[in-house]
């Protein structure tokens, strides 16, 4: 049987962890490769990194980092974050990344999910929705949320999976931050219109959020950040917590 | 002993590099390439492919001579390889992904897309499923009955003899996600990917 998958997220700027596990035992707070490693050893099913260097010039921190995590830990690596072209996915997969997560790009132009799928595999192609409720429906935003693409979500997953995405990674911008769960009606509103498998993310605060995520928003995988990053739970935690709820994790 | 990972512009490979690098330490020289010479004298080889089975047929194709190269590694110097996901989908006499392409042709049988009934099962299929055992392998030495692996395809491949069949997953029906004939091993699954255990049947295939 597939289980259903945990993913925590490092927010990496200039190759350093923003948010991290405050762990005394840690050597090195701010190094994302250790952190890593933490959450792949504590049964992490797989490990996202998303990359908010802001300035152009520190942007190949983030391949150093990618390159050292790869050669650490062996579950899958997803890399976020700045991605423009085709060939940024390409020296990221070079790198060890084993999937690139597209945002901006995606929106803005189409063929860097159509060229980079065929070029690559469906596989290591994961398309990022940041979406925002308006009304009775759910826009697009890009630029790290800053912007409004007026595009409706839902209309919007169904064009990214013919393009040839793998995986959709969808994060409510309403809950995002919040702590007070995803939102569900969101996940499973996508889950139903693709045959891909859907990403939860933004919003969680505890366990019954990733429960209800993969129960009621029909996420395959639920991704999270602040719970694990602050010590609140692990990794192993969670997937207890899952597995005596029903749902088949990975133990 | 050298062991030789056949980079023929199949995709990703750098996952299948780093993990075969940390189980063979400084005993087993690895050897990344598309030299027909190297991989000619190599004691045993890796066969990765991600993406289509199409593109990977081409990839192979490209490079002349490669596949008579392989063929005699495997069918006539009974050289241990391991194909991995679409290395081991190659295998097979024939596949359907994007078109009908023609594969290696040494374990007869077919590579079809999976049966999702009607969206019932997402595909592609991404993430841990147990494997069932139904042969003793030699790449599956100290694993245990039902260990997790890592996978992600929307294909499977079927073969004619089930003989050859080494484990199955569950999902949508029971799909076949190992092999072994004779040294011809292959893992629908990415060991490269499946944390310790993962490391665990690379080393049992380095061990051979």
């Amino acid at each position: 049987m597939l289980k259903n998958r945990i993913i925590p997220c490092l927010d990496v700027k200039n190759g350093r962890v923003v948010k991290g596990i405050n762990f005394v035992d840690l050597k090195d707070a701010g190094d994302p490769v250790e952190q890593a490693k933490i959450y792949s050893d504590g049964g992490a099913d797989e490990i996202c990194f998303l990359d908010i260097t802001a300035s152009n010039e520190n942007r190949n921190t983030i391949f150093d980092v990618v390159e050292k995590t790869s050669k650490k830990c062996f579950v899958p690596l997803t890399v976020g974050g700045g991605i423009r072209s085709v060939e940024d996915i390409n020296r990221l997969l070079n790198c060890g990344a084993d999937k690139v997560s597209i945002n901006t790009a995606a929106v803005e132009n189409s063929k860097v999910v159509i060229d980079s799928s065929k070029k690559f595999g469906s596989q290591c192609i994961v398309v990022a929705i940041d979406a925002k409720k308006n009304g009775d429906k759910w826009e697009v935003f890009t630029h790290g949320g800053r912007n409004n693409s007026g595009i409706d979500a839902i209309e919007y997953v169904k064009q990214m999976e013919e393009n040839g995405a793998g995986e959709l990674l969808v994060t409510s911008m309403d809950r995002d931050g919040t702590q007070v769960g995803y939102d569900i009606d969101l996940m499973s509103k996508i889950s139903s219109r693709v045959n891909i498998p859907i990403i939860a993310s933004g919003g969680v605060g505890n366990l019954d959020h990733l429960v209800e995520g993969i129960k009621l928003g029909k996420a395959s995988a639920v991704l999270a950040a602040s719970i694990f990053h602050y010590g609140k739970y692990s990794v192993k935690e969670a997937k207890e917590y899952l597995d005596s709820k029903g749902i088949p994790v990975r133990i | 002993m050298n062991v030789t990972i056949v980079d023929y512009n199949s995709g990703n490979i750098s996952s299948v590099i780093n993990s075969f690098k940390e189980v063979a330490k400084d005993k087993v020289n690895i050897e990344v390439t598309s030299d027909l010479n190297k991989i000619k004298s190599s004691d045993k080889v890796v066969l990765p492919g991600q993406g289509s089975f199409k593109s990977c047929v081409d990839a192979l194709n490209n490079i002349d001579g490669l596949t008579d190269i392989l063929n005699e590694l495997t069918m006539i110097n009974k050289k241990p390889l391991l194909g991995i996901c679409v290395g081991l989908q190659m295998f097979a006499d024939i596949g359907y992904e994007e078109t009908e392409t023609k594969g290696l042709g040494w374990i007869a049988g077919k590579v079809s897309k999976i049966d999702n009934q009607n969206g019932k099962f997402k595909l592609p299929h991404i993430g841990w499923n147990q494997i069932n055992i139904i042969k003793d392998s030699k790449i599956f030495k100290d694993i245990n009955n039902n260990s997790h692996m890592y996978f992600v395809h929307s294909y499977e491949f079927i073969p004619e003899d089930k003989n050859v069949i080494s484990a199955t997953i569950d999902y949508s029906s029971n799909i076949v996600c190992s092999v072994e004939k004779e040294n011809i091993f292959g893992t629908q699954f990415h060991p490269e990917k499946s944390d310790k255990i993962g490391l665990k049947i690379i080393n049992n295939f380095i061990s051979l």
